[in-house]
């Protein structure tokens, strides 16, 4: 588990209109990534940068122990890449595009990608261009599946897709970590999806990575205190403050570095601790973005 | 190979609406099946990554409850061998029973603060019943 399938090491890249600034990355062999941030926040350059799509200003990119760019051809072939931009052939059907993806990759698994078909409900004779949306993005998946890749890179694989396709999607990216040495990248601004199944969580923001760790980590040391002060009562100081919400005699505290102890501290000071929340992941993100920015204007 | 678990273990439901973090609801679950004998001691249970696969739960998440179930003596890791239930963990149905028959004291004294006959409290405890029973079912066809 300690092979590293993807690292960033002080990845810039910079446009006239918006730059990518000193990226670190580590992905563990094994795990899963849920990468998050909002529109525009610089995910799918991160994404295309690894994929060698796109050449990075400053830094170094190793995937799958091949530098990138210069690597490139070689990583790919280990490599399955979906993106909402991906185009197949509409005047194919999808038992061509199988037919076609078979010769290239050693390790396509046509029995699997048959399996795949009838799990996404999909038939391999109809043409791209007769599906919708999700059943493209379900074929597009499958085609990544199919070839047995160790490293799995989703950009947004579950955008646009109903309730039933998202299930099926994540059980198909749950499947894969069968085997402990592939991994998955995958970007989301799906923090519920991202919450379930991530090992580890970067979040990114202006392109920026403003904060990647375990998941657990993430949903253990963020609370959000609901307090009670006495008249002319001052707010408790305390470690990892991020926002200071609610009114002066009810403030709500949210921190980033929370320890059960916190609780008898306020007690002392005074404090009534009326409630401890535990925060989703989509609140932490959140959190997380206003604080960064707001520090950034200050 | 890509089925073989994913029904194994589905009578652990996780609810992203239940408020407490997941892998507390994985310990409360694993540890009612011991209590009532489902997992026996010395019993072999689903490896990390099986049952991560099985509930569609990051590997992370059920690492964490299974290390907690460790520290509360529930179950065993040994390195390379998977878990087991552990010889003496403590729990037993009885303690389950001990706690239901507590809460049913509480119902009937609140039940009779309000002026409810015996027979109003009984129905209203059968509605609760039916209520979680129906939420499971509607849980399971989703």
């Amino acid at each position: 588990m300690n092979d590293l399938s993807v690292h960033f090491d002080g990845v810039s890249k910079r446009y006239p209109h918006f730059s990518l600034e000193d990226i670190h990355l580590e992905l563990p062999a094994g795990s899963i990534m849920g990468f998050i941030g909002a529109n525009g926040a610089g995910k799918s350059t991160t994404i295309r940068i690894l994929m060698g799509l796109v050449h990075q200003d400053e830094g170094s990119v190793m995937v799958l122990g091949h530098p990138m760019p210069l690597d490139q051809a070689a990583a790919k072939l280990d490599i399955g890449f979906v993106s909402e931009d991906m185009r197949l052939y509409g005047q194919a059907t999808l038992s061509w595009h199988m037919d076609f993806m078979r010769p290239i990759y050693p390790r396509w698994d046509q029995a699997y990608g048959e399996a795949l078909a009838r799990r996404f409900d999909l038939r391999p004779q109809q043409k791209i261009k007769g599906l919708s949306h999700g059943q493209r993005v379900k074929a597009a998946l499958l085609l990544a599946l199919a070839r047995r890749p160790r490293l799995l890179v989703l950009d947004e694989p579950t955008t646009g897709l109903d309730p039933v396709a998202r299930v099926e999607v994540l059980n198909e990216l749950m499947a894969v970590l069968a085997d402990e040495d592939r991994t998955i990248l995958f970007s989301s601004h799906n923090t519920l999806d991202v919450e379930q199944i991530s090992d580890q969580i970067t979040f990114i923001d202006r392109g920026r990575i403003i904060d990647s760790d375990d998941k657990e980590v993430f949903l253990d040391r963020w609370r959000r205190l609901r307090l009670v002060l006495p008249p002319d009562g001052v707010v408790p100081r305390l470690p990892g403050i991020i926002e200071v919400g609610g009114s002066s005699r009810l403030p709500v505290l949210t921190t980033n570095r929370f320890e059960p102890a916190m609780v008898s501290v306020c007690n002392d000071l005074g404090a009534t601790v009326q409630a401890v929340d535990t925060m989703t992941l989509e609140e932490i993100f959140v959190a997380n973005v206003h604080s960064r920015r707001e520090r950034l204007t200050a | 190979m890509y089925t073989q678990y994913i029904d194994m273990h589905s009578h652990i439901v996780i609810s992203q609406s239940d408020g407490r973090p997941m892998y507390q609801q994985i310990m409360e679950q694993v540890k009612q099946r011991v209590a009532v004998g489902e997992w026996a001691p010395g019993d072999e249970i689903p490896s990390i990554r099986q049952l991560a696969i099985a509930l569609r739960v990051s590997v992370i998440t059920i690492k964490r409850a299974y290390l907690e179930l460790e520290r509360e003596g529930v179950i065993l890791t040994q390195q390379g061998k998977g878990s087991i239930v552990a010889p003496n963990t403590g729990l037993s149905p009885q303690l389950y029973h001990e706690e239901l028959t507590e809460r049913l004291e509480e119902v009937a004294r609140l039940g009779n603060l309000l002026g409810l006959s015996g027979e109003e409290i009984a129905r209203r405890t059968r509605e609760a019943a039916n209520r979680l029973i129906d939420a499971r079912l509607t849980k399971e066809i989703v």
